[in-house]
Order: C-alpha cells, then sequence, then structure tokens
C-alpha cells in the first residue's frame, strides 16, 4: 500500500528534477506524445465537433446520472451479471475479497485499473493471502519494483531499458542468468511468456472500465496488448472495477467518445482491443467467465456532483492533459504523489483526498491552459485549479507569507493612488538596483523564485504611467 | 443499503429525488432510439471506396490483408500464407457454419482442429461479422460459432471477411448487430490491428498479450 505523497509535492518535485533517469525518460517520450496526437487529429476534421458532442454526451450522463445507473444495472441482471454498490473504497475491496473468497481463488490477474490503484485493490487481496497479478506490461513492471503508475495510461513512463533489465532479472531468478535483455523485444517475449501461464492458472480476471453503458449492462474496456481481454475471458469469474461515472446511456454515445478517446492518448485513429463485456458465458458459449460482477464506486465523485468541480466528471481518463503539461514534463508523475498526476490529478486528487492533502498540485500549475485546450470532453482544467486554490485560501490552508503577500496585494489595489506610488517607486528602485546586468539575479523575499531565473529590471516608468502619456500623446 | 446510499447521494449532489415518470420515460425513449451523432466523413463512399479504405486503414495499423474472388479460394489463401510466414500448416477454426462449408480438401496438408483456442495454437482462423472502414477495425461477436479465445490465444489471428459484412462507421456495424443479432453478445471485440505494447520507453513492439500477426482474408462476395 502506498501511503499518499501528495503533500510533500515540493520536496517531491526537487527530487524529480534532480533525477537524471527520470529525466531522460521525460525528455524521451514527452514530445512523441504530443507530436502522435497533432497528427491524428489532424486527420479528423470533426475533431473539434466532436468535443462539443462529448462534453453534452457526459454532462447530460451526469445530470441524470441516477436513473442511468438503475437502468444499467437492470441489463447486467438480465444478462446474468451482478452490480455491487459500493459508496467507498472500503466496501469496494470488501466486495471484492467476498468474491475471491466465495470461489476459493488464490491467483487473479488484473488488466490496468486506475480505480483499482485509488482503492489499493492489490494490497487489501495480498493481506489476506489472494496473489493478484498486473498483466498489462507498463503495470506488470510496476507491480515488480512496488511503485505506484507514474502516468494513467503509460505506468511506466518514469522508466528506462536498464530499469526493465534490472527489475527482471531480480525477479524471474529461475531463469538463465546469461540471457540478452538488450532489447525491448527480449524484455516484451520473456514479459509474454511469463505471463501467458498466469492468464491460464487464474481463478478470477479483474479489469477496469473505461465506460459502462445503460443501454446494454456492458462495461468496455480499451487496451493494445490484449491483456485485458485474456484477464476477462480466461478466468471462471470476471470482476469490473468501474467508478459512478463511467455510465454513459448508449453505444453510439460510447462511440462518439471512443473516436475522441485513443486519438487523444495515444495518438492511434483506434486502440487494437475496444471490447464491450455483457453478462456471462451464453449457452453453448466454448469460452467466457460463468461469473460477471461490477464493483460500482463512488468514493467521492457523488459530492463533486453540484459544486464547481461536477465538470471534472466528464474526465474519460486518456491523458492528453498531462501529456501537454509542462509542469508535468518537467517533474514526471510521481511527484504528485497519488494516482492521479498531471492537471487532471491536480482537480480530482484534492477532491478524493481533501484540500488540506493535496493543496500543493493545483498551485503546480503555469496557467498555460494547454490543458483545457486539448482535452476531449472540454474541462475547463485551470479554471477549477483556481477554485481549490480559492478554497484553499479560504480555509487559511495556504502558507502566512502567502496570505500576508495577497493580503498586502489586495491592500493596494483598493487605493490606486497609492498602488501607482508604489509600483513607480518599487520600480525606480529595482532599475537602480540592476543598472549594470539588466536583470536581478536575487531579490529580498523572493529567493524561491529567483533561486532558477533572473528577474529582469524594469526600464523607465510603470504601466500607468506610459499608458496615461500615451493617451495624452495621442500615441500608442 | 448501499444502493440506496450512493444513489440518494448522487441526487443530493443533482439537488432532486429521482426522476419523475415522464422524465425517465423520455430518457427511456432515448436510450431505445440511441440517437446516432456526427459521423466522420472519411467513410461516407461507395462500398467499393470503404473496402479500399479499410484495407489501408488494416495495412497502416500493420496487419495485412489478402482479397479472394470466392470462397473456394480461402484454402489456398490460407496455406500460402502460412507458408510464407514460414507456419505450421495447423491450426484451431471457429465451428462456424460458414467456414466449414469452406472446400477445405483442397490444400489437403491443412490440418484444422475446430473449437475454441487452446495455449499451444499456433494460429486461429475465425469469422468476422462485421467490418469497419473507418478505421480498419474488425467487429468479431462471441457466439458458440465464434469463441472469443480465437481472436487472443494465437500467435497469428486471420479472420475470413466477406466484403458484403464491410461498413463505413461504427454505427452501421451496431445497427447491423442489433438486426442480425437481437442483443448483445456476451462479448464484442472491436479489432484494429495486431497486439501491440509501447510500454518500454514509450516505443511500439508488435505481439504484446495478443497475436503479433493480423491477416484478413476478404471474400469478395456479391456485396
Amino acid at each position: 500500500m502506498h501511503v499518499a505523497t501528495s503533500p510533500a509535492f515540493k520536496e517531491n518535485a526537487h527530487k524529480a528534477l534532480a533525477d537524471a533517469g527520470l529525466q531522460k525518460a521525460l525528455a524521451r517520450s514527452g514530445p512523441s506524445f504530443i507530436a502522435r496526437r497533432a497528427s491524428a487529429v489532424a486527420g479528423l476534421p470533426e475533431f473539434e465537433e466532436l468535443r462539443n458532442i462529448a462534453r453534452d454526451i457526459k454532462n447530460h450522463a451526469i445530470e441524470n446520472l441516477d436513473f442511468y445507473l438503475e437502468e444499467y444495472e437492470a441489463k447486467v441482471i438480465a444478462a446474468g451479471g451482478q452490480v455491487h454498490w459500493c459508496p467507498d473504497a472500503d466496501a469496494a475491496r470488501a466486495a471484492v475479497l467476498a468474491i475471491c473468497q466465495r470461489v476459493g481463488a488464490r491467483t487473479v490477474t488484473k488488466g490496468k485499473s486506475m480505480i483499482g490503484e485509488e482503492i489499493a485493490i492489490n494490497a487489501h487481496l495480498e493481506r489476506h493471502g489472494i496473489v493478484p497479478i498486473e498483466t498489462d506490461l507498463g503495470e506488470y513492471i510496476i507491480q515488480l519494483r512496488d511503485e505506484l503508475p507514474s502516468h494513467i495510461i503509460a505506468p511506466a513512463f518514469h522508466l528506462n531499458m536498464e530499469d526493465w533489465e534490472e527489475a527482471f532479472r531480480k525477479h524471474h531468478t529461475d531463469l538463465p542468468a546469461d540471457r540478452s535483455l538488450a532489447e525491448r523485444r527480449d524484455i516484451l517475449i520473456e514479459a509474454r511468456t511469463r505471463l501467458r501461464s498466469k492468464f491460464l492458472a487464474a481463478d478470477v480476471g479483474i479489469t477496469g472500465a473505461n465506460f459502462l453503458i445503460a443501454e446494454t449492462g456492458s462495461s468496455v474496456i480499451v487496451t493494445n496488448e490484449g491483456n485485458g481481454d485474456l484477464t476477462q475471458t480466461l478466468p471462471r469469474v470476471h470482476i469490473v472495477l468501474a467508478s459512478i461515472e463511467k455510465c454513459v446511456p448508449t453505444i453510439e454515445d460510447t462511440t462518439s467518445l471512443l473516436r475522441l478517446l485513443a486519438r487523444s492518448a495515444t495518438g492511434q485513429d483506434f486502440s487494437v482491443y475496444t471490447t464491450f463485456s455483457t453478462g456471462v458465458r451464453r449457452p453453448g458459449d466454448l469460452d467466457g467467465p460463468d461469473e460477471y460482477h461490477v464493483v460500482l464506486i463512488d468514493n467521492g465523485r457523488s459530492a463533486m456532483i453540484g459544486t464547481e468541480f461536477q465538470e471534472m466528471l466528464r474526465c474519460i481518463r486518456c491523458a492528453a492533459c498531462m501529456n501537454h503539461c509542462p509542469v508535468y514534463g518537467a517533474v514526471g508523475g510521481h511527484a504528485y504523489g497519488w494516482v492521479y498526476p498531471g492537471p487532471m490529478g491536480s482537480v480530482l486528487t484534492p477532491g478524493l483526498l481533501g484540500v488540506d492533502k493535496a493543496g500543493h498540485l493545483p498551485n503546480a500549475s503555469t496557467f498555460c491552459g494547454k490543458c483545457e485546450s486539448v482535452c476531449p470532453v472540454k474541462i475547463p482544467l485551470p479554471k477549477l485549479m483556481r477554485h481549490w486554490r480559492e478554497r484553499e485560501f479560504e480555509r487559511h490552508l495556504s502558507p502566512t507569507a502567502y496570505r500576508t503577500n495577497l493580503g498586502l496585494w489586495a491592500f493596494f489595489a483598493r487605493r490606486p493612488s497609492l498602488y501607482r506610488l508604489a509600483t513607480r517607486i518599487g520600480a525606480k528602485a529595482l532599475a537602480l538596483l540592476g543598472r549594470k546586468r539588466g536583470r536581478l539575479a536575487s531579490l529580498p523575499f523572493a529567493a524561491g523564485w529567483t533561486e532558477g531565473r533572473d528577474l529582469p529590471t524594469p526600464e523607465g516608468d510603470t504601466f500607468f504611467a506610459r499608458y496615461a502619456r500615451a493617451q495624452r500623446d495621442g500615441t500608442h | 443499503m448501499s444502493k440506496d446510499i450512493l444513489l440518494n447521494a448522487v441526487r443530493r449532489g443533482l439537488k432532486r429525488g429521482p426522476l419523475p415518470e415522464d422524465r425517465k420515460a423520455m430518457l427511456r425513449g432515448r436510450l431505445a432510439l440511441h440517437p446516432r451523432h456526427t459521423i466522420p466523413a472519411r467513410s461516407r463512399l461507395p462500398h467499393a471506396g470503404q473496402v479500399d479504405l479499410f484495407v489501408r486503414n488494416v495495412e497502416k495499423e500493420f496487419g495485412s490483408v489478402v482479397r479472394v474472388a470466392d470462397w473456394n479460394a480461402v484454402p489456398d489463401a490460407i496455406a500460402d500464407y502460412l507458408s510464407a510466414q514460414n507456419l505450421p500448416s495447423r491450426f484451431a477454426m471457429a465451428p462456424h457454419p460458414e467456414l466449414q462449408a469452406i472446400p477445405w480438401s483442397n490444400r489437403p496438408m491443412l490440418e484444422i482442429r475446430v473449437g475454441r483456442a487452446e495455449a499451444t495454437d499456433a494460429v486461429a482462423v475465425t469469422q468476422a461479422f462485421a467490418a469497419i472502414a473507418e478505421t480498419g477495425t474488425l467487429m468479431l461477436p462471441s457466439a458458440p460459432e465464434r469463441p472469443t479465445t480465437l481472436n487472443l490465444l494465437a500467435d497469428t489471428a486471420i479472420v475470413v471477411l466477406r466484403a458484403s459484412n464491410l461498413v463505413g462507421a461504427y454505427e452501421e456495424a451496431w445497427d447491423k448487430l442489433r438486426a442480425e443479432l437481437g442483443g448483445m453478445p456476451r462479448n464484442v471485440m472491436l479489432v484494429t490491428g495486431p497486439s501491440r505494447s509501447a510500454d518500454i520507453e514509450q516505443t511500439l513492439e508488435l505481439g504484446a498479450h495478443g497475436p503479433r500477426n493480423l491477416h484478413v482474408i476478404l471474400v469478395e462476395d456479391a456485396g
């Protein structure tokens, strides 16, 4: 079980900036995500129109969520499945464990599931003697290294070849020590071979869900490896972990969202495997599970409905926001300290863990607006981060110096003539201080800011003074 | 009950009780009608153009396609593909009537086991219910005659597709599924190219947990 280190974001970020391996991984992989998405979007002229449609579909689904969840459950039951309603993580963990224990499960294979990370299901199963095995390649190495994923669709984003080789040699000790693991292909084949026997032996398969469809009672997963499909096809029992906001009305609604998901995420037109699962093995079927369970989890989502954070529930977890975020690109995912990094994590994590624990995250933003501009469901992420900052301020959680300075600024801002006087003096003083170099390497009260950059010295007048002069002279 | 706790929490957020009946009826109407949204123009083509678009997209996604004139040509096409790839001429095949009606005796060297896939199968042959030109996607719904494991376990997946089952957009494939199968089968896989992973250094490698090769035999029937 990983304790959230979100309260220590600043320390985490400092460490991340000094981590050579991480910086190598970020420099290599960051730009490729951006280029691939751009090319996929350019190939679909309807992309912008579909973003509006997707926003409206998800808004409609949330506005009527109670209705659609009940319709969804009725369809799951009609297909021979069962829905377990779980208000919180404890209830969800208990529901999964009860199913596993009832069927005498020893090993459980798992497809990648962020809600599974959120409720820390692996640690819970292990505590009760059940072995969970991650089967997504990225999740597999994360499990070997006992880490959290550093990215919501590329869990091992922070790792380099040498890390893969080291982990495989350390954990696959039954294989010849002199085998070659120099190529990516070697790593992939070793993982494939190793996991194949686990797929076949597992008693239960646990997957997440990208969507739940009220019309049909289906859960939808999207993968490129096929691990999610093996996880949900081979064992006798399939358990789906899904949070409530995954529910959408129809197959057509899902289809429109799917047109955006892969393009926004990996820059593919469509993922390799997009699979709709509906209930249990039918009469005459030669494969498929005998039991189908959906563990439906709230865990803080309903509390966001009716607040300014309701829009966050549209998120389809594509990761475009973090792929385009300069802060994520500089410090990686682990600095955010919990399951969801990047801009979407900066909005979601304070909602799920509390702003007292994750208040640094919405502050870790340059407000460049890139995240909002690439979000397939048009979540105004910068605005939502600002809402958290306001809440943090209102609850007196922000640091004293920050509050004092903001109070000081507010005092002057409400008194225009004083403000102009103060800025005029300030600008002159700074200009005097840095006259020779044209920049200041350090400033009193702002050492943190000038530690990594210089402040160019103001030249001449304040903006107000210049503006007034231009008005007077009729120049612009 | 947890269900009520959860639903009431949602309704508290929405600042209302359960929806009134007339509103529910309206939403049930939307579910029954499942209206389509915008369909990208790229697949709005005559059928021959859709077939070409499908082939281009499969190849773009690292799959392969061979076009054959009729069912009688399928055994040759499969045997030739397997030998070109240095694969054994032995495979597991879906118990689908269309596949079973193929004159396999034309190529007596092919060794066919009919049924679901097992872990030891190197090659699997199955039938596509539909295909979607928009992204080069195969629609493979589970059924007694189309076991899901055939899509997954073998290193090489061969899919036989009738050109008349090929449509432009996903929505058309879903309507075909609703019309012909009457409801959702247990599992519907939409497959676009062979299995892959980019988890190692964000660099693409083919053949993760599913098939490394995806080969489509496109039977150009009258469609």
